[in-house]
């Protein structure tokens, strides 16, 4: 064999690996199980994002259920007015015409870079004067939290345009395809795993080159960088506006395969739920996002299917004990199992995270 | 606009102001020493709320309803106590980790909420309020100020004193001071940061206790309690700035005199809408809140 | 005492598991059925009494011998007051757990939720609880009201005690929406006036602003569709703002028996609401019913009409199922069109039409005690018009076929 391509297999291994599996899923789940498994890899998505920024730049947002929504949104308008001329809830809320601003989204090629349009420019909307004005750490936090909050009130107070407190659901079709078949369904779970794969090669790509080591400087000691000569905020604005964007992308594939989108995602529980997966990986490593995402997620469809009655003590326990016993992470766990000291791969260690702090 | 409502309405944004206070004074007490939201806040009001209709089912039958003023240092202690509780067994390894923090309080919250509900049921409880508490004063005609705001204007107020007392005047306030600015410093100087950040946590959480066992004259006493009201004590503590008392009864009457404005011109949604975009809009201005602490570091 | 429900559940639980070893008492086997309600969040100060109704029919059936000669398994699903994961468990178990039928959901949100994922998976969902109508699945039983058999007639009887002049405050989503658009639209038609109109968002506490706002408008009453947490927080406050029952009575559509006891029956004493059933009915089946939901769950438990709804929902399903004699979906979907059952309001029986619920409907106003003083009665069923023609060109033909009026 060639020993470039051996050495990028065994390099490689694991990943590749992963990869048959997702791609062989279809044949070992239920219809049911591989649609709920597609939702978790949306959610994959969004973890990536955020380890994007939190994890390397270390910014911790607390709104990116607003972005994921927004994405699902342009999507789910899509879908809506290919199944209905004029929306269900427009009619009950007494609306005759389609407002001027749905009428873009009949189109798909205007409804799908929306999703990540939109995001995105919000972000930048948002980023520009908070990083210009040096706002960082937990103020950051709670800043986006408050997004989170003004965003979901105001989605469900606009009910003839955003379908209120519901939100969108009861689609029939996409792209000719009826999204009550089964295949339909194995079809978009394709889609999202070549989107994932994607997204991870992006995102691995990007902390590899010199952007990367910008984006750790701005973690570990943003003011020591800022004296070398850079300017931190086109950085983390630009990186805001990438992971918003990613998270929308996340948005417009989760739509399809859930079928319902509602502003319930885009309040602070979810956004909170969002940071909370990557914590759980492992931040600062892509595969730790990804792994926390799915195991977070099963976890919670499991426990909730297993005790409806209690299943929030475990889920409640399992942060906690996270934080307290595993601070990087799942993914930490399998690093320390194979010997590797975590700062090698870059993951977060405790002394790192002091100097952070201390630093402010 | 009728002159009654005029002011009725500035007595709204009074009372407002003074329930918010009694929530964020707490949290940004809490907030001070962890350097982070504790997300579980909400959870230590309605412990503070179940409290007082524990002690109302207790008091069965009395009349009077003087034992309403006794649930509220009862309030503060048990809050003060499950504070401690959870400072010893999970924030001390938090501190100087605000994320880690944040996530872990969290999930506390969900297994507090859990315990209401298998222990109080999920329904909402009842704690009537005392007699002596119905009614108002008939400020002018058509304007009733209710005796129970009025009473939650005074306890506030009395809170407020006590805490300035506490923190300024006393030695374990002054050292609770040194911990929240410069924690390795005051380590230095031979101060037990783990007893301070022990006692501090407690007072944060007793502190919820009593705002809960005040807001129940006003709202609901359910597992999901805390959660009405947690946004809102966010945001005075954020606007007010960080462990600081002036800030956050600043930031308090700010939001609480405010809302009402906005509620009434808009809708209670649009008005909500409205005031924490205007937070998110003056924080840009001022990232640090109205009252930062003054330093000539570098952030 | 309560505290000790912490224990039961331990209790309950070992006993599960110990359950699972015993043998099957049953020669045949088991017949399936979903439970979908929020267990968790917001919503579960309602839902969770709703599905202890609902078991409880499922077991008083068990005890009779079952159906069919099978017994009833019940699989009861957390919603968590979230409206995807409503969509989630309810695939999860039609297409997981392959149950016959799915007993569920509280607010319209959820149903609008399920609603895509049972048509498309042809299956059965029976909603027990009262809502703003203009919808007609053939995948869904409406055991709740529809808005002629609730919301329309209470407008109509307090036109007619001379209250003209209405202040529409609700909750902000779709079920306060679309139902003060119908009321609107028969203060209109029949007289009134609209003096203001107010939603706040769900779990609002601070009402002092909208209770001004209110005595500004100085209505002859207040429509309340509030949901949940808030309707506490609005009480007390009206209260101590000292408006009472006397000069602006409230009608509420969400406020049973079981709410009240959160609010505390002292501060909502004199306050009127519209159900299909009360509690302080003294039917004979209402009778049974209220005694061994006490026996069951506590006795300061209380019944109310979703829970009721929740209830003879079950055996209404379980007609259905010895009419066609299968468990089969469409089978009992054919079949369940007519049925009926004395339930504990009454007579009930499903509209072959419109698969709404034909039920009485009452006024009452809470007494002193937690309880209402019925002071209007239908007296017998009222058929269920879920497309009101005031607010709607539309109509039923069948159940899932609407057409142009």
């Amino acid at each position: 064999m060639d020993k470039k391509a051996y050495q990028f297999l065994k390099k490689n291994w694991p990943y590749i690996f992963a990869a048959i599996i997702l791609i062989l899923l279809p044949n070992l789940l239920s219809d049911f199980r591989l649609n709920l498994f597609g939702k978790f890899l949306t959610f994959a998505i969004v973890a990536i994002a955020i380890d994007l920024l939190w994890g390397y730049t270390g910014i911790l947002s607390l709104g990116h259920g607003v972005f994921f929504s927004l994405g699902a949104y342009s999507m789910a308008m899509y879908l809506k007015l290919k199944s209905e001329e004029l929306p269900d809830f427009m009619m009950w809320s007494g609306l005759t015409d389609l407002p001027w601003f749905w009428r873009p989204f009949k189109h798909f090629w205007v409804a799908l870079p929306m999703a990540i349009i939109i995001p995105a420019l919000l972000a930048i909307i948002i980023g520009f004067p908070t990083f210009r004005a040096r706002i960082k750490g937990v103020y950051f936090s709670i800043l986006t939290q408050a997004l989170a909050l003004v965003f979901s009130i105001f989605f469900i107070g606009q009910q003839p345009y955003t379908g209120g407190t519901n939100g969108m659901t009861n689609f029939q079709e996409i792209f000719g395809y009826s999204l009550s078949e089964a295949s339909t369904m194995r079809g978009l779970y394709i889609i999202t795993v070549i989107v994932l794969v994607a997204v991870f090669i992006l995102s691995r790509w990007l902390i590899s080159r010199k952007t990367g080591r910008v984006l750790v400087a701005i973690r570990d000691g943003e003011n020591r960088l800022r004296f070398l000569g850079y300017d931190p905020s086109i950085f983390k604005i630009g990186i805001f506006a990438l992971s918003a964007g990613l998270s929308g992308l996340a948005g417009a594939l989760y739509v399809p395969q859930v079928g319902i989108i509602s502003p319930s995602m885009m309040g602070i529980l979810p956004s909170v739920e969002m940071a909370i997966w990557v914590a759980v990986g492992g931040r600062g490593t892509l595969n730790g996002a990804v792994i926390g995402a799915i195991t977070v997620n099963g976890a919670k469809s499991y426990l909730s299917e297993t005790f409806p009655d209690i299943w929030l003590y475990f889920l409640g326990a399992l942060f906690i004990g996270v934080v307290l016993f595993f601070p990087a992470g799942v993914y930490g766990i399998f690093e320390r199992f194979k010997g590797k000291k975590a700062e090698e791969k870059g993951v977060l260690s405790n002394r790192g995270e002091t100097d952070y702090a201390a630093e402010k | 606009m009728p002159v009654e409502i005029i002011i009725s309405q500035i007595f709204n944004g009074l009372s407002l102001s003074s329930i918010l206070l009694m929530i964020a004074l707490g949290l940004s007490i809490t907030f001070g020493i962890m350097g982070v939201i504790n997300f579980a806040h909400g959870e230590f009001l309605m412990i503070g709320a179940y409290t007082a209709f524990i002690l109302q089912r207790f008091f069965h039958g009395q009349d009077s309803g003087y034992y309403f003023l006794l649930s509220l240092p009862l309030a503060f202690f048990v809050s003060a106590f499950i504070g401690l509780i959870v400072e010893r067994s999970i924030i001390r390894f938090l501190y100087g980790r605000p994320f880690e923090g944040m996530l872990a309080t969290w999930g506390l919250s969900l297994v507090l909420q859990q315990a209401a509900r298998n222990i109080f049921g999920a329904n909402n409880v009842e704690v009537s309020s005392p007699a002596w508490l119905n009614g108002g004063i008939e400020f002018i005609k058509g304007v009733q100020l209710p005796y129970n705001r009025l009473f939650i204007i005074a306890i506030a107020v009395i809170c407020i004193i006590g805490m300035y007392i506490y923190i300024y005047t006393s030695s374990s306030g002054r050292r609770m001071r040194a911990v929240m600015q410069n924690r390795d410093m005051a380590a230095c100087m031979g101060i037990k940061t783990r007893r301070v950040d022990s006692v501090t946590f407690a007072i944060g959480c007793g502190l919820a206790g009593i705002a809960g066992s005040v807001v129940s004259l006003l709202g609901s006493i359910g597992p999901s309690t805390g959660q009405n009201y947690i946004i809102d004590a966010f945001m005075v503590v954020v606007l007010g700035g960080v462990g600081n008392l002036s800030g956050t009864i600043a930031g308090a009457i700010m939001i609480g005199a405010v809302s009402p404005f906005f509620e009434f011109v808009t809708t209670s949604s649009m008005g909500k809408v409205i005031v924490f975009a205007l937070v998110i809009a003056f924080l840009q201005w001022r990232p640090s809140g109205l009252f930062a602490l003054k330093t000539r570091a570098l952030d | 005492m309560k505290g000790y429900r912490l224990l039961t559940i331990i209790i309950a639980m070992f006993l599960v598991f110990t359950g699972m070893l015993l043998p099957e008492s049953y020669a045949a086997e088991p017949i399936k059925v979903g439970v979908l309600h929020s267990l968790s969040g917001t919503m579960s100060i309602s839902e969770v009494a709703v599905k202890d109704g609902t078991l409880m029919a499922i077991e008083e059936i068990n005890a009779k011998g079952g159906l069919l000669g099978r017994k009833i398994v019940p699989i009861v699903e957390d919603g968590a007051s979230d409206w995807p994961t409503f969509a989630e468990k309810a695939k999860k178990l039609i297409q997981q757990d392959k149950v016959s039928v799915v007993f569920g959901c509280w607010t319209s949100a959820s149903r609008k939720a399920v609603l895509p994922v049972f048509e498309k998976l042809d299956h059965l969902l029976f909603y027990p609880v009262q809502y703003e109508g203009l919808e007609a699945s053939k995948n869904i039983v409406y055991t709740g009201a529809a808005p002629n058999q609730q919301i329309m007639p209470s407008v109509t009887w307090l036109l007619k005690q001379n209250k003209k002049k209405f202040y529409l405050l609700g909750s902000d989503y779709v079920f306060p929406r679309t139902a003060n658009l119908i009321i609107k639209a028969q203060l209109k038609a029949e007289g009134g006036a609209l003096v203001g109109e107010e939603y706040t968002p769900l779990g609002h506490t601070e009402y002092s602003t909208v209770i001004n706002k209110i005595k500004a408008a100085k209505p002859d009453v207040i429509y309340n569709t509030l949901n949940g947490d808030s309707n506490v927080a609005f009480f007390k406050q009206l209260k101590a703002a000292g408006i009472t029952a006397k000069d602006m009575p409230v009608m509420s559509v969400s406020i049973a028996e079981d709410e009240l006891r959160g609010i505390g029956a002292d501060i909502a004493e004199g306050h009127l609401a519209a159900w299909n059933y009360f509690m302080s009915m003294s039917t004979p089946e209402n009778k049974v019913f209220v005694e061994n939901y006490k026996k069951r769950y506590g006795k300061d438990r209380v019944t109310d009409d979703p829970i009721e709804a929740g209830y003879f929902g079950v055996y209404l399903w379980a007609e259905a199922v010895k009419k066609a004699k299968s468990t089969d979906v469409d089978k009992v979907r054919e079949a369940v069109k007519g049925v009926s059952f004395n339930a504990p309001e009454g007579k009930v029986s499903i509209n072959p039409v419109n698969n709404h619920t034909s039920k009485i409907v009452q006024i009452g106003k809470v007494r002193k005690d937690g309880q209402f003083d019925i002071l209007w009665s239908t007296g017998k069923p009222v058929e269920p018009e879920p497309f009101p023609a005031l607010v709607s060109d539309k109509k039923v033909v069948a159940p899932g076929n609407i057409v142009k009026r």
